[in-house]
């Protein structure tokens, strides 16, 4: 197995699906000759060329709405946002076009669009450009939501996303992109809509998606220190969400936290507990609790900016709440 | 009142053995009380003087109740001085509940007697008022979900578990905790109904109810069924009476030798020396005999551990003293818990058969009748036999008939031949 960064394995996904489905093609601000803000699509242009390599104006709208059009004349447009936060200009395209189209088509027009791009709080980027956006997409009937954690993940879960039929909305982290990690060789494809166990426990569960992966991971550990056994599970997929998985850990240990970086307030967390009190209520040892991101716009001030993310600690304490210990 | 069990509600106060004034070390015993089981020792949790005894020798209160104050000599202790004991008798049905320990109220300065050394002890200074309700489980008990399901996969009444979440949440541990607990006397006990008419109503004892509650949670969850058979005991009479002969110190009793032969089968038939335990059977390594005792208004169950393993007059020293002890009420929780089968003897009140119920988990119990010289048919002619009739009641989830007929089987081979049990 090779071991890649996070913006490798991206790159090798979208080198390989350019090359397998001419249909493909990637369009954005920079990501031609520039070769991606992030370096995710580095040697794309000089291998694909500029039809399939596209730069455009900083007109987050209009490129998200060509791809719409691109997308319903048959081919299948990689759609690169900067970030996020800029993607904002392009909701009306992505929620009342790509979302919607299928559906007002009465099933004649599919959508097959990838909207990507890094999302999250980076460092010191201030409230405005630090921002977790995916309760924002994973609500909206007819979008696909992917939040990918580690560099295999990433590669897998893109194919998966520019395979499929529907419009998916798919949510790096810029603080990810350097991250390495082991990457199966050959064809890799991880299938949407399916959690991934990170680490096996048996005390409580651990739900968390992209970047807190690693902070739920470092709790998990330091949690394991004081005799805890902590499971830790990556929907990876927020939309659709693999129900059976977390649940089922939840009724292996009867207690859970979860674990995102976004608002609190009708947070993907929210959506998750909400299943698991139904699925698992009668295996519920004790309230589902949640770790999230400060219910504030982010503060630029570093160590106000470290508060207001969740982190390790926050996690063993919550993990310890519903435990009883504390 | 601290609980000194996992079952007690409330305690007897029966005697003081420090008197006010009198300066105390952490460990050293304060009071004796009388539980539903036994009389225990009130021991105080930290050093300091007995600055003021609340409960009156002979009163009962529920658990959680004020029952002396320990401080440092010069401590105000003024804002205690008006805390009000709990009503000496509450009436009945009312009170006793875990909740009735109130709500946590903030400890004092260095807190009552009952200070939480045990969860199920609330650290009160005060016994907050409940509510009388008609019956003690139809109060709301906060626990979790997954506690509530336990504890009706369990049959545990979840009023009677004590919670340590917060607000006094029963949550997985302690219905696991009060699961495992000393199984309370509930084998082989007569029947508890009592006649309509002309009858007087006596207010149910701490044992007396232990007992119902136990008996409750047996024959309902439990699906008996009964395997009788009859035992020619001439040889183990035989057996008895040499032994006798030899001088005292080889006397044993009939019930002795029925526990050998019951230890022996079981450690030839595992698969009785079982127990339910909702998602699985639990097939033990060991061989605990239970033997039921009756004791004034009641009856206990004590163990004898390895029973397989121990010879006859080991056995013999054993019961007398755990019976003797038993009947003084002086038995400590780990001498009636953890039986894997049990043993119920009616012979000394000249029963000739009958069924005992099971003491869950056990999965079995042998309720064991007199020895009396009866007609048997022997080679095509009436004989006279000295016989014991045994039946034995099965948690049929866990034995089959055939499987229960086998245990019996080698049972009889065994009191029928009792030098087999030297094999």
């Amino acid at each position: 197995m090779a071991v890649l960064t996070y913006r490798d394995a991206l790159n090798q996904a979208l080198r390989e699906e350019m090359a397998r489905d001419r249909n493909v093609f990637l369009m954005g601000e920079e990501v031609g000759v520039y070769q991606g803000a992030y370096k995710v699509s580095r040697g794309l242009l000089e291998e694909f060329g500029p039809m399939r390599v596209v730069d455009t104006p900083i007109t987050e709208l209009g490129f998200a709405g060509v791809g719409v059009g691109a997308a319903m004349a048959g081919l299948r447009p990689v759609i690169e946002f900067m970030t996020w936060n800029f993607a904002l200009l392009a909701l009306d395209q992505v929620v009342n076009s790509a979302a919607k189209m299928l559906y007002m088509s009465g099933g004649q027009v599919p959508i097959p669009i990838v909207f990507r791009g890094p999302g999250g709080a980076a460092l010191m980027l201030a409230a405005q450009h630090s921002q977790s956006f995916e309760a924002w997409y994973a609500h909206v009937p007819g979008l696909k939501v992917v939040t990918p954690a580690t560099p295999a993940d990433a590669k897998g879960l893109l194919k998966s996303a520019i395979r499929d039929d529907n419009p998916v909305i798919f949510i790096e982290g810029e603080m990810l992109y350097n991250q390495k990690g082991e990457v199966p060789d050959g064809e890799h494809i991880v299938p949407l809509g399916v959690a991934d166990v990170k680490r096996e426990g048996s005390d409580v569960t651990l739900v968390a998606h992209a970047k807190m992966v690693a902070v739920a991971l470092r709790a998990a550990e330091e949690l394991a220190t004081e005799g805890i056994s902590a499971e830790v599970v990556d929907p990876r997929t927020l939309r659709p969400l693999d129900v059976a998985t977390i649940t089922g850990s939840v009724q292996k240990t009867n207690r859970c936290v979860v674990v995102e970086e976004g608002w609190p307030f009708a947070g993907i967390g929210a959506q998750i507990v909400d299943e698991i009190q139904r699925a698992a209520f009668d295996d519920l040892d004790a309230p589902v609790l949640r770790v999230t991101g400060a219910d504030v716009p982010m503060p630029y001030n570093r160590q106000l900016e470290k508060l207001a993310k969740p982190d390790a600690a926050r996690v063993v304490r919550a993990a310890k709440q519903v435990l009883y210990l504390v | 009142m601290e609980a000194l069990s996992p079952t007690m509600e409330e305690g007897r106060l029966v005697a003081w053995k420090k008197r006010e004034g009198e300066p105390v070390k952490a460990g050293e015993t304060l009071a004796e009380v009388e539980t539903d089981k036994a009389v225990m020792e009130l021991v105080a949790r930290s050093d300091g003087v007995l600055r003021r005894i609340v409960l009156g020798e002979g009163t009962t209160v529920p658990v959680g109740a004020l029952v002396a104050v320990v401080g440092s000599a010069d401590e105000d202790i003024s804002d205690l001085q008006g805390v009000p004991t709990a009503p000496p008798q509450p009436p009945q049905g009312v009170g006793g509940r875990v909740s009735a320990g109130g709500a946590p109220a903030k400890p004092g300065p260095s807190a009552a007697a009952s200070a939480p050394a045990a969860p199920v002890a609330a650290p009160t200074v005060s016994l907050h008022p409940t509510p009388a309700h008609p019956t003690p489980s139809s109060a709301r008990v906060r626990s979790s979900p997954l506690a509530r399901r336990l504890a009706s996969e369990r049959g545990l009444d979840l009023s009677r578990v004590a919670g340590t979440g917060p607000q006094g949440r029963v949550v997985k541990r302690d219905v696991e905790a009060a699961a495992t607990a000393a199984p309370a006397p509930g084998a082989a006990a007569p029947s508890l109904a009592a006649p309509a008419a002309g009858s007087r109503d006596v207010p149910l004892t701490t044992m007396r109810k232990t007992i119902a509650r136990r008996l409750a949670q047996s024959l309902g969850p439990v699906p008996h069924f009964f395997l009788t058979t009859e035992i020619e005991m001439e040889r183990c009479w035989d057996a008895r009476e040499h032994l006798a002969a030899l001088g005292d110190a080889y006397r044993v009793s009939y019930n002795d030798l029925v526990i050998k032969a019951v230890a022996l089968a079981l450690r030839r038939h595992p698969e009785v020396n079982a127990a339910f335990l909702d998602d699985r059977v639990r097939y033990y390594g060991d061989v605990h005999v239970g033997m039921a005792v009756a004791v004034e208004d009641g009856l206990i169950t004590p163990v004898i551990r390895f029973a397989d393993r121990k010879g006859l007059l080991e056995i013999a020293a054993e019961a007398k003293s755990l019976a003797e002890r038993a009947r003084a009420r002086k038995l400590q929780p780990e001498e009636y818990s953890g039986a894997t089968f049990s043993v119920s003897n009616l012979g000394m009140f000249d029963i000739d058969e009958f069924t005992a119920v099971i003491n869950p988990p056990e999965a079995g119990i042998l309720a064991v009748g007199r020895i009396a010289q009866r007609p048997v048919v022997d080679g095509g002619a009436l004989a006279v036999r000295r016989t014991m009739r045994v039946t034995m009641s099965c948690d049929h989830r866990v034995v089959d008939g055939a499987t229960g007929a086998k245990f019996l089987q080698t049972l009889k081979l065994m009191l029928e031949n009792p030098l087999a049990m030297l094999l």
